[in-house]
């Protein structure tokens, strides 16, 4: 049996309404599974681009990337090798910080994790944070002692190192 | 012009010239301009004939195949339609109506979500938002519908698009640039192909659909006369070798031939071509072809090792690929020769003749499909529907020539070969057509009877009626204790005078020797009709338990003892060069 591993797969496809649609729809149907999936516009008029971050062994990730392709929005697919990529996530963080000590302590925090203060509030604070997903799963363990009221995650959107373009 | 011309101009344009609907609110557009232009339409009785007339039309012919519903209803109608054809890839063009685009979304009536419905079991979909959309859409679903691995395209066009205007492009240009099917094997896969049937002893040929839509059948036989390979089929694949030449083995798999699921375990090289290795026809995979190598020929990359694990893999046209292989494989013709295993294999497929001739009532159904296969020709196209009347037939009948056995494989759609045989007659009026159906299964889409009347379609419609979901209670006999759950059809009608009320001529068949000939003068009566044969409730088709492995059969043939000769292959006018 293959190892079961996650797999970055960045996807061209066209930029029209139904592309998301048959693609999320193709891995629930096929019992593919999808840890999360990103779309936005690329640089080409007309052409977006979709990391999808997925779990499974060699054969699914071929069943996938094949699969993905029959589909005819879908222009290119690559399985990212995660040494050579590039891997960010977005993530808002709402957390209760009512006393002086822990506005001071959340916003050292930030700083370490270069985040940023993006909203005050006189019983919270909204942080920013743009890194791996691992940077922002510890700072968001950090956070707990204080009381996370909201997340909000964009989930990883990912591109090849070097000159290397898909 | 009016989005709704620019339809019919478009279908015209791809050389359409019938159609298989049934109108409604939303397509009064499309309908009016039907009533005065030349395309023929064949209204149905229910959309789902629609579909499958569409296919039929599309598998008896290598053309699409077009078929039309309303919005709502009508599109959920056409679905089991959709689905049926692109389980066995058949090329179709689904256009349905839609409520006006700015209904869309409201819930407005008979509003359905058809992109949203269709999108994981039609090969793609399109949606007009604007009617100068029309010309390319229509344009695009022919084109991806039969190129590749072909299947059904749905077209969902609302009300007001097919109202509004437009200017007819002169120039229609396809830009699929995420769409570009490889046609042309790769040369290095296509000689480790050649090295590996070069060095094994014991080759198998398997063919499947794609081998009949490649049009390849030439070129599988060349081959396999050269390697002295044998050739088994699936279920799709019916046909695209001559099922009497002394290397067929006929079909492989659950229901299929003692020979082929033998051989094919016994085989050091397996030769797929077309096929997609689905569960009916391997068994069980860990124990499918286990001493072979497996080299698999699919236009579509994505069966590759999607169930089955192979040593060469090549993607492209069967037809393309196999004249290159036969180019390498002529030129080492001294290297080939496996006469021991053909001797073998000869043998072997001699001494499992399923048994035909049974003189007792009830019918037996082997009997009634030797009289079928005794009164047809070989240009005669045969449709089933789905359950023991497809497998008997798949089994018993003798298909010689490619595009005349028409079944529905994968999905296994029920109320499939009435229709699907209206649409092969549409398409090739010339050929007789025979649809074999069950009881069951008929009774699911006999309206359309009125159909065949209506346009005098002259399909003859055999039912082999032993008042049994027959399929379903043979599992529950062998695999559930016999208990025969909600599959005894205990109320049914007289089908000779259900057809008689439509005007369709009847006849009922209840001893052997009446099928032969009631059906060939159904046949050159020129008109449709239905033919109730009596059969015996109880005969079952020995099978592979789910999950087995191809040599795990259930069940005993009767065997031909009497003459276990060899059976006469009669080459056709074509190969003999004749006329």
């Amino acid at each position: 049996m293959d190892e079961q591993r996650s797999h970055i797969i960045s996807a061209l496809v066209m930029h029209r309404p139904g592309v998301l649609q048959r693609v999320s729809g193709l891995f629930t149907r096929r019992g593919f599974n999808i840890d999360s999936i990103t779309v936005g516009p690329s640089e080409q008029d007309g052409l977006a681009r979709m990391t999808i971050i997925s779990r499974g062994d060699d054969k699914i990730l071929e069943q996938i990337i094949k699969q993905l392709n029959k589909i005819i929005e879908v222009i290119k697919v690559r399985d990212l090798d995660p040494e050579g990529t590039v891997v960010r996530e977005l993530c808002l963080i709402k957390t209760h910080a009512t006393s002086e000590s822990a506005r001071s302590e959340i916003l050292q925090y930030a700083n370490i994790f270069r985040g940023r203060i993006v909203d005050v509030g006189p019983e919270n604070l909204t942080l920013e944070i743009t890194g791996t997903p691992d940077k922002i799963d510890a700072l968001i363990d950090l956070l707990r002692a204080y009381g996370i009221k909201e997340i909000a995650r964009t989930g990883p959107t990912a591109i090849s190192r070097g000159s290397k373009t898909i | 012009m009016k989005g709704s011309q620019a339809i019919i101009k478009s279908l015209t344009d791809e050389g359409v010239d019938v159609v298989f609907g049934y109108p409604g609110g939303v397509l009064l557009p499309l309908y009016d301009v039907i009533y005065d232009s030349d395309l023929k339409h064949i209204l149905v009785r229910h959309e789902q004939c629609a579909a499958h007339a569409a296919d039929g039309y599309a598998r008896a012919s290598g053309k699409v195949g077009v078929c039309i519903g309303t919005s709502g209803p009508g599109a959920t109608n056409l679905v089991t339609g959709i689905a049926t054809a692109y389980m066995d890839s058949a090329p179709v063009v689904a256009l349905a109506g839609q409520v006006g685009t700015s209904l869309i979304g409201n819930d407005a009536f008979q509003e359905v979500d058809t992109i949203g419905i269709t999108m994981p079991i039609s090969k793609h979909s399109y949606q007009a938002m604007d009617p100068s959309e029309i010309p390319q859409m229509i344009r695009s679903s022919f084109y991806i519908a039969r190129t590749g691995r072909p299947g059904p395209v749905v077209v969902d066009l609302p009300k007001d698009v097919q109202e509004g205007e437009l200017d007819y492009p002169e120039n229609i240009t396809i830009d699929l640039p995420g769409y570009k099917p490889t046609k042309k094997g790769h040369p290095l896969q296509v000689k480790k192909a050649a090295e590996l049937i070069l060095k094994s002893k014991k080759p198998v040929i398997l063919a499947g659909g794609g081998v009949i839509h490649s049009e390849s059948s030439e070129e599988l036989q060349h081959i396999s006369e050269l390697i002295g390979a044998p050739v088994t089929t699936s279920l799709m694949g019916k046909g695209c070798f001559p099922e009497d030449h002394p290397l067929s083995l006929g079909m492989l798999g659950m229901h299929g031939r003692v020979a082929s699921n033998m051989l094919v375990d016994e085989c050091d090289c397996l030769i797929a071509v077309g096929c997609r290795f689905s569960d009916r026809t391997t068994g069980d995979v860990n124990k499918f072809a286990p001493n072979a190598e497996i080299i698999h020929i699919d236009v579509d990359p994505a069966e590759i090792g999607k169930n089955v694990d192979v040593t060469v893999p090549i993607v492209g046209d069967a037809k393309i690929i196999l004249s290159h292989l036969l180019r390498i494989l002529s030129q080492a013709k001294g290297r080939v020769s496996n006469a021991n295993w053909t001797k073998h294999v000869k043998t072997f497929r001699a001494s499992c003749i399923p048994r035909l001739s049974f003189d007792e009532t009830p019918l037996k159904p082997q009997q009634v499909i030797k009289e079928i296969s005794e009164a047809v020709t070989d240009d005669t196209i045969v449709t089933t529907d789905v359950g023991q009347n497809q497998m008997w037939m798949a089994h018993y009948f003798t298909s010689r020539n490619p595009r005349k056995f028409i079944s529905s494989g994968g999905l296994g759609t029920m109320g499939f070969g009435f229709p699907a045989a209206m649409g092969a007659k549409v398409a090739m009026p010339d050929d007789d057509v025979v649809a074999v159906c069950g009881d069951g299964g008929f009774l699911m889409v006999c309206q359309d009877l009125a159909t065949v009347k209506e346009y005098d379609i002259p399909v003859v419609v055999c039912v082999l009626d032993n008042r049994y979901l027959g399929m379903v209670a043979q599992w529950q006999k062998l695999f559930y204790d016999e208990r025969i759950s909600q599959t005894k059809l205990k109320a049914m009608p007289d089908f000779v005078k259900l057809a008689e009320s439509f005007g369709v001529n009847a006849h009922r068949v209840e001893r052997p020797g009446e099928m032969k000939e009631t059906l060939r003068e159904a046949l050159d009566s020129g008109e449709p009709a239905l033919i109730d044969v009596m059969i015996d409730p109880n005969e079952i088709l020995p099978m592979v338990p789910p999950g087995c492995g191809l040599t795990e059969i259930v069940g005993e043939y009767q065997v031909e003892r009497e003459n276990p000769g060899e059976i006469t292959y009669r080459p056709s006018a074509k190969e003999t060069g004749g006329d």
